[in-house]
């Protein structure tokens, strides 16, 4: 069988999986809808956590995005900020917020805050972090169809569309969380796997997170090898080259743990089971399964890296000829992702960190996933299970945002401010409603990606750092914290955000209308603008605290609300 | 006449009111606690060890690692998971033992 026929096969086989899910587990009532009947299991829930959390940029590009753009120890703000965040939920969100045992995230902040305004506003940066992290997932789905399975784009897209709608919409929550858990097997099967394999061949030691630090066949570590060999090519050392500053590097981990800590399609999550403590240890879960790939990742990067070097350039001084270049570099060039140009014609390919002699012109940061199984020699499945992996974890994450953005739009508009007095049975239609709405709305932002697509996954982070944390933070951690303080504080941490991003990339990121460059000496401080969510929750605090101590006590219904949700017990 | 009984049991509601009310506090002391022990653990192993203090932690080796490298790409993660379900473990004990603990539904 053909590779691309064996893709079919596997990607058709884990999309029957997911429909017949979607029939077995359909939504019967709003609570089922929006929280799957609270009536998760929390290991579960971690599963489904980490597939909803866990996107194409994760699957496809972290590894990437570590091992060449950030050139090792700089990737790491994205393992130790995508990470992290989950301490700050356990302790300071997730549980407080399953105490209060509603549906979403808007819904508290409206109650806690006393006001309809605080819910609208709540909604629209909702709205806007979760949309910029959907169109991230929809070019996902629409790139891995026409890489995988050489459709076109559009065609992926509208086939990841149609079975998201199917789940989703049929399902609410209660189908995506268990559609979530297949996606999750399939996902981190497939990462695993060729991670393994390539771990064994470098090192003889099968378990990657160990055969990072182990020794190669000549007896030197992998690590040393990788650093002295990036030397000598003139790049800086893998294992110490900071990403600008300490403090952009500070700064960017905060705002991604903050920001996990404040996305509300995570948050979510956690009102799917059935008790307080089991949020506690389903976020502990979530984690666990997560960090299977988050550990993994640094270990694939570095080891992809040095293969691709050593493919290269096996002994110092000795080049690959372009006429021998392996199979695979030829499959990879046809995609764009790896590019050569002969610039001496001499035959050979120099690979340097100089742009001018440097003779592998195009290596796209995705290529260190996604040509892994080929640099390894493994089977065509596996190579078919690397392509339904990454469709998995882009329609997991998708559908949970979806799930967010529907929900906040069918709940907290319709049901809670706008027409309070319709039924249960018109919500839920409402809901379905709104889900499709939400479906056909990102795949129209997919098929017409906005100049702003690329890159936005770290930019939503900064968002909901800037915004939704502060406002439940301070909702669960103070009696005192008023609407006019909280809603000003929203208001202003989003917009200093993005007024910084917008300043240093363009206006709605169109290009040149950036009216202080792009360039790291115009940033603040040095700090770069997806690393600024930190910043803006910090601008955030201040004006909610300074506003607080001009306005007037909240009511004591909210005060009693706040004590209700700080222990598990009901009065 | 005076209604005795009723009196007294509003009494006795106002006295379990108020013994719940510090046993809130003390609830709410010993998890604000917990919250600072770990969370100065969280703080120190990722933006310590993998952030500011990388350098000097850099010097020393760790098998085929250098130890600040190693926080930053592995041990904080796994420091993380530990930190939950210790958070998990601690307050389940101490609504236990407070008695504020959930039924389970």
């Amino acid at each position: 069988m053909s590779l691309t026929e064996t893709t079919y096969w596997v990607v058709g086989a884990s999309f029957a999986l997911y429909v017949l899910i979607a029939i077995r587990s359909r939504a019967g009532s709003t609570q089922e809808f929006y929280v799957a009947g609270k009536g998760i299991h929390p290991v579960a829930n971690g599963m489904a956590t980490a597939a909803d959390w866990m996107s194409a940029a994760s699957f496809i590009s972290m590894a990437g995005l570590i091992g060449l753009s950030y050139n090792g120890y700089g990737g790491s703000v994205f393992l130790m900020g995508w990470t992290g965040g989950y301490v700050i939920l356990a302790m300071l969100i997730a549980p407080y917020l399953r105490k209060y045992g509603k549906f979403t995230v808007p819904e508290f902040i409206g109650d806690r805050y006393y006001s309809d305004a605080a819910r609208v506003v709540a909604v629209i940066c909702l709205i806007i972090c979760s949309v910029t992290y959907v169109i991230g997932q929809m070019k996902g789905i629409g790139v891995a169809f026409s890489r995988f399975l050489e459709t076109d784009y559009e065609t992926g897209l509208f086939s990841g569309m149609l079975i998201v709608f199917f789940y989703a919409v049929l399902g609410g929550m209660k189908g995506i969380t268990y559609t979530q858990i297949a996606q999750f097997c399939v996902l981190i099967f497939a990462y695993t796997v060729p991670a393994i394999f390539i771990s064994l061949q470098l090192t003889g030691q099968p378990i990657p997170q160990l055969g990072l630090g182990s020794t190669l066949a000549d007896g030197t570590y992998l690590l040393e090898k990788l650093d002295r060999t990036l030397l000598d090519l003139g790049f800086q050392e893998y294992t110490t080259s900071v990403r600008g500053s300490t403090l952009n590097m500070a700064a960017f981990t905060a705002s991604l743990m903050i920001g996990t800590a404040g996305l509300p399609h995570v948050i979510i999550r956690f009102f799917t089971v059935p008790t307080v403590q089991a949020a506690r240890t389903s976020a502990g879960w979530a984690l666990v399964f997560i960090a299977i790939l988050y550990t993994t990742a640094p270990a694939v990067a570095a080891m992809a890296r040095l293969n691709i070097i050593q493919t290269l350039e096996p002994q110092p001084g000795q080049h690959l000829a372009i006429e021998e270049r392996p199979a695979w570099f030829k499959n990879w060039e046809r995609t764009g992702l790896l590019g050569i140009e002969d610039k001496n014609e001499d035959g050979l390919i120099q690979y340097s960190a100089d742009t001018e002699t440097n003779e592998l012109v195009t290596l796209d940061n995705d290529i260190l996933v996604l040509a892994n199984p080929e640099i390894a020699n493994l089977p065509n499945w596996v190579i078919a299970l690397v392509a339904a992996g990454g469709l998995a974890a882009a329609l997991s994450t998708a559908a949970g945002l979806l799930l967010a953005i529907s929900s906040s739009i069918s709940h907290d508009l319709l049901k809670r401010t706008l027409m309070p007095h319709i039924s249960e049975r018109q919500e839920l239609f409402a809901s379905r409603l709104a889900m499709a709405a939400a479906v056909l709305g990102a795949g129209y932002l997919g098929l017409n990606p906005p100049g702003f697509a690329a890159g936005t996954v770290a930019l939503a982070f900064g968002l909901a750092a800037a915004s939704l944390f502060p406002a439940l933070l301070l909702g669960i951690f103070s009696t005192r914290v008023t609407r006019e303080g909280a809603i000003l504080g929203m208001l202003s941490g989003i917009g200093v955000t993005l007024a910084y991003v917008f300043q240093h990339k363009g206006i709605m990121f169109i290009p040149g209308t950036s009216f202080l460059g792009e360039l790291p000496p115009n940033w603040f401080l040095g700090i770069e603008p997806n690393a600024f969510g930190v910043v803006g929750a910090i601008v955030n605090f201040g004006v909610t605290l300074g506003v607080t101590r001009l306005t007037p006590a909240p009511p004591d219904s909210v005060q009693q609300l706040v004590e209700e949700i700080r222990v598990p017990a009901s009065l | 006449m005076m209604d005795f009984s009723s009196m007294h049991a509003h009494g006795a509601t106002c006295m379990v009111e108020a013994d719940q009310k510090a046993v809130r506090q003390i609830y709410w002391r010993e998890n604000r606690r917990w919250m600072l022990t770990l969370g100065s653990i969280w703080f120190a192993v990722s933006l310590g060890c993998g952030v500011l203090w990388v350098e000097p932690l850099n010097q020393i080796q760790l098998g085929g690692f250098k130890l600040g490298f190693w926080f930053a790409q592995q041990g904080a993660i796994y420091t993380f998971i530990a930190l939950i379900f210790v958070y998990a473990r601690v307050m389940a004990r101490l609504e236990a033992r407070l008695g504020l603990g959930e039924q389970e539904g």
